[in-house]
């Protein structure tokens, strides 16, 4: 909330009052802020573009050499047909859905639990444990993986979906109760103390007043989650070996790589699909998801 | 019955007792799956435990070996090179691309909207992307510089390993530029207009402007953002995984996609493991220096003027 307001309340003002820029004249404007904008754009869209492309050009035109590569010249669905209808991939749709939502629902109770127990409850070490909250964070998932590995294969639960959505968290909590707290930190006092004097409970406070209040922070921490959950990589290809249980993004890497013979109409489909869900769900939620990324990094 | 409720009741009421309750949860979790496994992690790095079997201690022997062994020195090597060179970029221009986005702009939240997807969508698949755009014989790269007669023949981006180097660095900036201009775009905004007015009134250049007002304000949040994308860097696993899985000639392996090959693929949990633990010494120097170093700069602002 308090990110999105500040952002939102300042855009209109730092446009209309910046510097001396209506000095700047037109053509000058044009080589320093339109062309390089203009570059950077092309850059980071061209992939996405080329993924597309790709997803729709019929075999021949993509091996060959000759003509415009920038155009699909006879459009076709064969690769996409060929990647619902001849592989698993609705199946590890299916999968990297319920993973990433179980996973993130799951982490945002917690989170909810641990962000007001910290910020708001403010028990005997509770300063502390925010630092370990916050240095858990830090706990990169590529330093990790090797022991979680023993660990997931001790409580049988290797080659499940249970593994991902019980390891997941380990990166989601510390993440989302870093965001929480920096939005419940925003709630005033004295709505709490209010309600402590007119006899609620601290059960009651939390579900009555603290979480209505804390919508758009959960909306954020959520999405965000989602995504992490959804883009995960190593603790999928680590934990899980059958293609029944695998994930869209391991599954495009491991299962429709065969051999030498390199499909790529295909293999851009699965990106392309791969990808929808999160830019999606990303669109409609731009303003909580980027309040989230810059609350994250700025508290 | 009435007057044991209310004293669980008040019990529950008590902050101290519904505090350690309510971290319960993440607590079990997190110490479970990641605090155990930290402290696991280093101590398989001291065994010679393989997959299916448990270790006996070994002392440093697995460091001995590691430290003797070229793979590894090399892999040590690549990953400073990539977070160094990629880290470098990524902060240039995600620093030019934010104070463009700063500017006075029609559509400003859509271009801001768009500019994130590279950070969004799953690293794995937007490699595979890159993996098709650097394909050997049909990279559209090669095609588009063949036609401008800048090549004669196609660039074997993968298959060399310089090429192999800076092709996965140019994936890894692509995806870390937005997180970096974003976030350092939030932080301008947090500016005030009135020191650029001032600053105008005063006579000063725009690369004033840039020096003297915007980059010492801008400082604490370039230490955090910059401690994050160093951070992602060092540890990247699966663009390398997927691009190249640390060929040719181990040229692009980093230290975590070596460890991955040792321990799962090679099945040497320790040997594995010992390379992941030997990874969080230059993760804490690499926080201490980006962290520290750029706050000193922060506390001395006031000062270095002239």
């Amino acid at each position: 909330m308090k990110a999105a307001e500040t952002t939102a309340a300042e855009t209109p003002e730092v446009a209309d009052t910046q510097g001396m820029n209506y000095l700047v004249s037109l053509p000058r404007r044009i080589v320093t802020v339109y062309v390089p904008l203009g570059a950077f754009l092309l850059v980071l869209l061209f992939p996405f573009y080329w993924m597309g492309v790709t997803t729709f050009k019929p075999n021949e035109e993509l091996l060959s050499r000759e003509g415009n590569p920038f155009w699909v010249k006879n459009p076709t669905l064969a690769h996409v047909n060929k990647l619902l209808f001849e592989t698993s991939y609705p199946d590890w749709l299916w999968n990297t859905m319920l993973i990433a939502v179980v996973a993130t629902v799951l982490s945002l109770t917690c989170s909810v639990l641990a962000a007001y127990a910290i910020e708001r409850l403010r028990f005997h070490g509770s300063r502390y444990v925010g630092m370990a909250i916050f240095l858990a964070y830090l706990v990169p998932p590529s330093i990790l993986f090797i022991p979680l590995a023993t660990v997931v294969y001790k409580l049988q639960l290797f080659d499940t979906r249970l593994a991902l959505i019980l390891t997941y968290p380990t990166f989601l909590i510390p993440f989302c109760t870093w965001l929480l707290m920096g939005y419940f930190k925003s709630i005033p006092f004295e709505l709490e103390e209010c309600a402590l004097i007119d006899g609620a409970s601290r059960w009651q406070i939390l579900v009555k007043i603290i979480l209505p209040l804390a919508v758009p922070g959960m909306i954020s921490a959520g999405i965000f989650a989602f995504t992490l959950s959804w883009n995960e990589f190593i603790y999928a290809l680590t934990f899980v070996s059958s293609s029944e249980v695998k994930t869209v993004p391991v599954a495009v890497v491991t299962e429709l790589v065969e051999g030498d013979v390199y499909h790529w109409g295909s293999l851009m489909a699965g990106a392309l699909l791969g990808s929808l869900p999160v830019a999606v769900l990303y669109s409609f939620f731009v303003e909580y998801y980027v309040s989230g990324l810059t609350g994250a990094v700025k508290e | 019955m009435a007057s044991s409720g209310t004293a669980t009741e008040r019990w529950l009421d008590n902050r101290h007792v519904l505090g350690l309750l309510f971290l319960l949860p993440a607590g079990v979790i997190l110490v479970l799956f990641l605090t155990y496994p930290l402290g696991l992690g280093t101590w398989l790095g001291f065994t010679d435990a393989k997959i299916g079997r448990d270790g006996a201690f070994v002392g440093l022997d697995n460091f001995e070996f590691l430290w003797g062994d070229a793979v590894t020195r090399l892999a040590l090597f690549n990953t400073l090179f990539y977070t160094v060179v990629a880290s470098v970029i990524k902060f240039a221009l995600g620093l030019w691309l934010a104070l463009l986005l700063n500017k006075h702009l029609p559509f400003k939240a859509f271009f801001r909207a768009i500019v994130l997807l590279p950070f969004i969508v799953p690293t794995a698949l937007s490699a595979i992307a890159f993996w098709w755009i650097f394909d050997s014989q049909f990279s559209i790269i090669s095609w588009a510089l063949q036609r401008m007669g800048v090549i004669q023949t196609y660039i074997d981006f993968l298959g060399d390993p310089w090429n192999a180097r800076l092709a996965t660095i140019a994936a890894n900036i692509w995806r870390g530029v937005p997180f970096v201009a974003i976030t350092l775009l939030a932080g301008l905004q947090t500016i005030s207009p009135s020191y650029y007015e001032a600053a105008s009134l005063d006579g000063a250049t725009p690369w004033q402007q840039f020096r003297y007002v915007t980059l010492p304000l801008l400082t604490p949040i370039i230490a955090v953002v910059m401690t994050f994308s160093v951070l992602f860097t060092f540890t990247d696993f699966q663009l390398i995984y997927v691009l190249t899985r640390g060929g040719p000639l181990n040229a692009t392996h980093l230290m975590a996609t070596l460890s991955f090959q040792r321990a799962i693929s090679g099945g040497n949990l320790g040997e594995g493991a010992a390379i992941a633990t030997a990874m969080v010494p230059f993760l804490l120097a690499a926080i201490m220096v980006s962290y520290f170093g750029l706050q000193r700069r922060a506390w001395q602002q006031g000062g270095s003027d002239k």
